[in-house]
């Protein structure tokens, strides 16, 4: 099974704007009229950015007209998550500090995907500045779940995942930090992808933490994916921690198979997973026996911090990230008799409570008599951490895991207990901590028939080995599992 | 009790970033807090005092661009999102200290 | 580099005789220079003073969401060059954020360079020969700037400020020295032969009123002879030499007075009002800061290559104190070393070249030195243009007694104009020394004239010759050449 058929509407789209046979306003048209109708129950965008997108459409058409060859995501309607700089567009980043900022420059990622033809419709909800998993934390109410509307689609990404899963736009882009582009492409039953860090560049992402963050694709399948990875991939010289190569090609070498590709199931994560969560880890690895791949499991304990480490380095650079919103520039102020009290009323009125959280967590850990103890011990674990994969990348190609530890749950479940929460990015956060890459396929469907996803890891840089091996996988997954599904009531009812 | 967080503590955390709370958020941030910290005590405890640190997940270094000029924003945009202005500069409420 | 010499000159000390004895000031300097880059550390915004409030920033340099630094490869080439130049180590460093509030700072955070600098050791050698420790000397990037309106346009009174970012990012050098300084001259020297480096290496243009040169002063005072350092103060808004020097007088006598009444000195950042002469606590309450440093994520290490590092350290040049050995050791004799102030100014108007081709060419050393320093110095850029084989020749016709004195400045005064030969000039201009029979004639007369104190002479008093010899000069009208005149006296006494 190749992208180049029928289950890659993203690859197809673009291939019949490419030949003239469908007009970019069109597809354009039809998304924005999607979003049009289920949004108002979904909330997946903050803004549509309809005038925009029919002229880019139009710009896209016109280049066909002229025998122009507009680029391999022509056409392609692409919603992009509100943490990304959309010129003259707000981006607001789901926090009233940033509410109807318009950013005067595009983000990098912006500016490829318009470069190769794709058609940007609108910025999507998100946790607030990118902190949480489950959308809730939003300030402007939280994005619902396609297959279930009184749960959660996961987090930060909420928006981007919700909007492929419920078929308003075949592509998205969004950031995962611990696990915000994998866990929430988990929930909904998409593709989410998380690059190797440095892969693709951050200028114009809104920094939470910067040592960890990373944009990344979503998608219905594992071949549209690839596609919007490669548009937005490859050195950038406006980030200094961008890798200094060419994008990769992930889209020819999709269908090469797994055979003799050693894989690993990491034993830690399934005992703390729900049972159908684990259970599609172990059959996943059956598949990709069945397809020639040798199957073994693999203890790393050491991964097990990970979540301590990351809830001490990602506060810390998030207090230090988000200083700037003073009210003294841009977004939200709230005056003051002196600039310290105008300070501090902004942000008390412009943060929300997670937000709050991570600023004052992270603010302690660097302080002074307490940065060797948290800060600094917490970097050591990420050594650790590096270590131990680097070992279990000795015997194995990829890793297997589930992605998150149950299925999407329901709204308000988790909001009292912020360490719940947190447990959400168990399976995750390693590698972010490593800078590896790693994406969630959509799987099987788990408890209460809402979709399970798997979890693929891989060393840095090795995207195409994960590709592949993800490749297999959707091929072997039950097509329940997977979206686009029309947005549903709690009976579960699938479109 | 280990990894407990006063409200002292976080009224002197919460001023260091300019976060104006009452006294009830006060409360019910370091009960927050406290938490977290007492869920990561595990890793205070791990013995590993000779690893290394990492700070980047990326191996590069000096990453440098030419000192050549390019164009950056008009004064128009700059100012197109402040809250106030004035005489082409931002506005702010009188300054109480001087810089450190 | 090489080993640093001993540092702090005793001799030039300061010590201030306060009601239970005498004390000694220690002071150590933070100089923080504006590179002469042609953009900023992190972006490609232009480096240039005065332009219209916010018309030279982006989207980096104002920390809007999103943005990231690069940085800027002159920059760092440049605080090599300063590395060198004073003698330090260049090594691997990294960059840190320093993390505090304030409105002219866009991201509310410095990214600057905090335990693993670029430069590390090395020192200064003041032109008294003084030499002072430095102890690093890093990079980090400027702030905005702010101005206070309402009250007199003072931060306490103001009713509001407005902020400017177009300095917001521009490259910074800091100099941190040792505290081996120990006077109020000794630290207006210091930063004088800092400047003066700064400018040759090119790294920066040093100029203190504008702003692109500033000094913090950290001052304390120990009892005469102590070898322990006192609690320090750091002083700050030092606008120009002047006031560096009287702030480090006032900081000292108020620590000794304060320690002598029975108080103790709070280590804290104080202010100088120039107006007051005074200096001032500039934080009342609370704290030292906590900036919750740590690593710069944006950001990658820097590990310039040897080669790139030695390149660097070839191509700055003889430094000022280099340039000033240089001289003294081809002006000075077995007997007579060379007048400190004239090499001083000769290098620091960059006429010591001209001096040593001069004297290669057979000038007279101190007659070289001395045309250059004090005439030639008048109209310096001309001077550094001047041919040395015409400069040598004047200064030989002025020491063979064929010019006098003033008609050798005149001739000078020339060929700094418009060049030429002096020979030639002084011929045009119908100069010529006076001949000896004409100066021997005067002589008599002056000798008839001041019969007591030709005798003095006569006896040994050699002083009394400049007396006798002014005397011939006025009547001459600046036609003798001195040492023509003297010679005859000379003779005459036998």
């Amino acid at each position: 099974m190749s992208a180049a058929d029928g289950n890659s509407p993203a690859l197809a789209l673009s291939a019949r704007v490419r030949t003239g046979e469908l007009s970019a306003r069109r597809a354009a048209e039809e998304a924005l009229q999607a979003i049009a109708a289920s949004d108002p129950l979904l909330h997946c965008f903050n803004a549509v950015m309809a005038d925009a997108a029919l002229a880019a459409a139009d710009a896209v058409d016109r280049r066909v007209a002229a025998g122009e060859d507009p680029g391999p995501l022509a056409g392609v309607p692409v919603a992009l998550k509100d943490n990304l700089c959309t010129r003259g567009v707000p981006t607001t980043c789901s926090s009233r500090i940033l509410e109807g900022w318009r950013p005067p420059y595009d983000a990098t990622v912006v500016s490829r995907i318009a470069a190769a033809g794709g058609i940007a419709v609108g910025k999507t909800n998100l946790d607030e500045f990118a902190m949480g998993s489950s959308t809730e934390n939003s300030a402007f109410g939280p994005t619902r779940n396609p297959w279930d509307l009184d749960r959660v689609p996961g987090g930060s990404s909420g928006g981007s995942a919700a909007a492929v899963a419920a078929g308003l736009v075949p592509l998205a882009l969004g950031s995962d930090t611990g696990g915000s582009i994998r866990q929430p492409a988990a929930l909904c039953g998409v593709v989410g992808v998380k690059p190797t860090y440095g892969l693709v560049s951050r200028y114009g992402l809104v920094a939470f933490a910067s040592s960890l963050d990373q944009i990344g694709p979503f998608a219905t399948n594992v071949g549209d994916a690839a596609l919007l990875l490669e548009a937005i991939a490859g050195h950038d010289p406006a980030d200094s921690t961008s890798i200094p190569l060419d994008p990769p090609r992930l889209v020819a070498s999709l269908d090469h198979g797994v055979e003799g590709l050693r894989v690993g199931v990491i034993a830690d994560f399934l005992t703390d997973a729900s049972p159908s969560c684990a259970d599609a880890v172990r059959r996943a690895a059956e598949a990709l026996e069945s397809a020639g791949a040798s199957i073994g499991e693999v203890a790393i304990p050491e991964l097990l911090h990970g979540l301590s480490a990351y809830y001490l380095i990602a506060p810390a650079e998030a207090s230090s990230n988000l200083a700037r919103y003073d009210g003294v520039r841009y977004g939200l102020r709230v005056d003051g008799p002196d600039v310290e009290a105008m300070n501090a009323r902004t942000r008390a009125a412009g943060f929300g409570a997670e937000v709050k959280r991570r600023i004052m967590l992270g603010t302690y850990v660097l302080s002074a008599g307490y940065y060797e103890a948290y800060y600094g011990q917490a970097q050591r674990v990420r050594t650790v951490i590096v270590r131990a994969f680097a070992t279990a990348y000795e015997r194995f190609d990829v890793l297997l895991a589930p992605t998150s530890p149950s299925v999407a749950f329901h709204l308000g479940d988790k909001t009292g207990d912020p360490l719940q929460m947190y447990l959400s990015d168990l399976f995750t956060i390693p590698s972010n901590l490593a800078g590896h890459p790693a994406m969630s396929v959509p799987f099987a469907l788990g408890e209460e028939a809402m979709p399970v996803g798997v979890q693929v890891l891989a060393p840095a840089l090795a995207e195409e080995t994960m590709f592949r091996t993800a490749a297999v996988l959707e091929a072997a997954a039950d097509e329940r599992a997977r979206g686009p599904v029309r947005p549903a009531a709690p009976s579960g009812a699938r479109g | 009790m280990a990894g407990a967080l006063s409200p002292e503590e976080v009224a002197h955390v919460a001023h260091l970033a300019r976060l104006e709370l009452t006294g009830d958020e006060v409360d019910h941030f370091a009960v927050q807090l406290s938490a977290v910290l007492e869920h990561v005590e595990s890793l205070r405890r791990l013995d590993i005092a000779t690893v290394p640190p990492t700070s980047h997940a990326l191996e590069l270094v000096n990453v440098l661009r030419e000192d050549v000029v390019r164009p950056g924003l008009d004064r128009e945009e700059v100012l197109a999102g402040a809250p106030s202005a004035e005489a082409g500069r931002f506005r702010v409420p009188p300054i109480l200290g001087e810089a450190p | 580099m090489s080993a640093a010499p001993a540092a702090g000159d005793a001799l030039a000390a300061t010590v201030i005789a306060g009601s239970s004895g005498e004390w000694e000031v220690v002071v150590g300097l933070e100089v923080h220079c504006e590179l002469s880059t042609a953009t900023k550390l992190f972006c490609g915004c232009p480096n240039l003073f005065g332009a219209e409030p916010n018309t030279h920033v982006c989207p980096v340099c104002l920390g809007l969401p999103g943005s990231l630094p690069v940085l800027n490869e002159g920059a760092v080439e440049r605080a090599m060059r300063i590395g060198a130049a004073l003698s330090c180590t260049v090594r691997p460093s990294t960059f840190h954020r320093k993390n505090y509030f304030y409105p002219d700072m866009p991201k509310d955070y410095q990214v600057t360079q905090y335990d693993e600098p670029i430069n590390v050791g090395g020192h200064v050698e003041l032109v008294d020969g003084t030499i002072v420790g430095i102890v690093r000397a890093h990079l980090e990037e400027d702030t905005g700037k702010t101005t206070h309106l309402g009250g007199r346009g003072r931060i306490h009174e103001a009713d509001y400020s407005l902020v400017d970012y177009n300095r917001a990012g521009v490259p910074l050098v800091e100099i941190v020295s040792a505290p081996d300084i120990r006077s109020a001259e000794q630290a207006r020297a210091y930063v004088g032969e800092l400047r003066a480096i700064l400018v040759a290496t090119g790294a920066s243009d040093g100029r203190m009123e504008e702003g692109s040169l500033r000094v913090d002063a950290n001052v304390s005072v120990r009892r005469a002879g102590s070898a322990e350092l006192g609690t320090r103060c750091e002083v700050k808004n030092l606008n120009s030499l002047r006031s560096l020097g009287r702030a480090i007088d006032f900081e000292a006598a108020r620590q000794v007075e304060l320690v002598e009444s029975g108080g103790t000195v709070v280590q804290e950042t104080r202010h100088w009002d120039e107006e007051l002469g005074s200096t001032s606590s500039m934080r009342s309450k609370e704290e030292a800061f906590d900036y919750r440093y740590f690593q710069e994520p944006d950001l990658v290490p820097l590990v310039p290559s040897e080669e790139w590092v030695s390149a660097v350290a070839a191509s700055i040049g003889l430094l000022p104190a280099a340039r000033r050995h240089r001289l003294a050791e081809a002006v000075a004799t077995d007997r007579v070393p060379a007048p400190i102030d004239q090499v001083a100014t000769a290098v620091d108007l960059g006429l010591d070249e001209l001096v040593v081709a001069a004297i290669g060419l057979g000038a007279d050393r101190r007659l070289a030195l001395a045309r250059a320093a004090n005439e030639a110095a008048q109209r310096p850029e001309d001077a550094r243009a001047l041919d040395p084989a015409a400069f040598a020749g004047l200064v030989g016709l002025e020491a063979s007694g064929k010019l006098s004195a003033t008609q050798a400045k005149t001739v000078l005064a020339e060929l700094l104009a418009g060049g030429g030969d002096p020979a030639e000039i002084a011929g045009r201009l119908g100069f010529k020394a006076l001949d000896d029979d004409a100066v021997d004639t005067l002589v008599a007369e002056v000798i008839a004239a001041h019969p007591d104190e030709w005798q003095r002479y006569v006896g040994g008093d050699d002083k009394v010759l400049q007396f006798l010899l002014g005397l011939v000069m006025r009547e001459t009208k600046g036609r003798a050449n001195g040492k023509v005149v003297a010679a005859a006296f000379a003779a005459r006494r036998g």
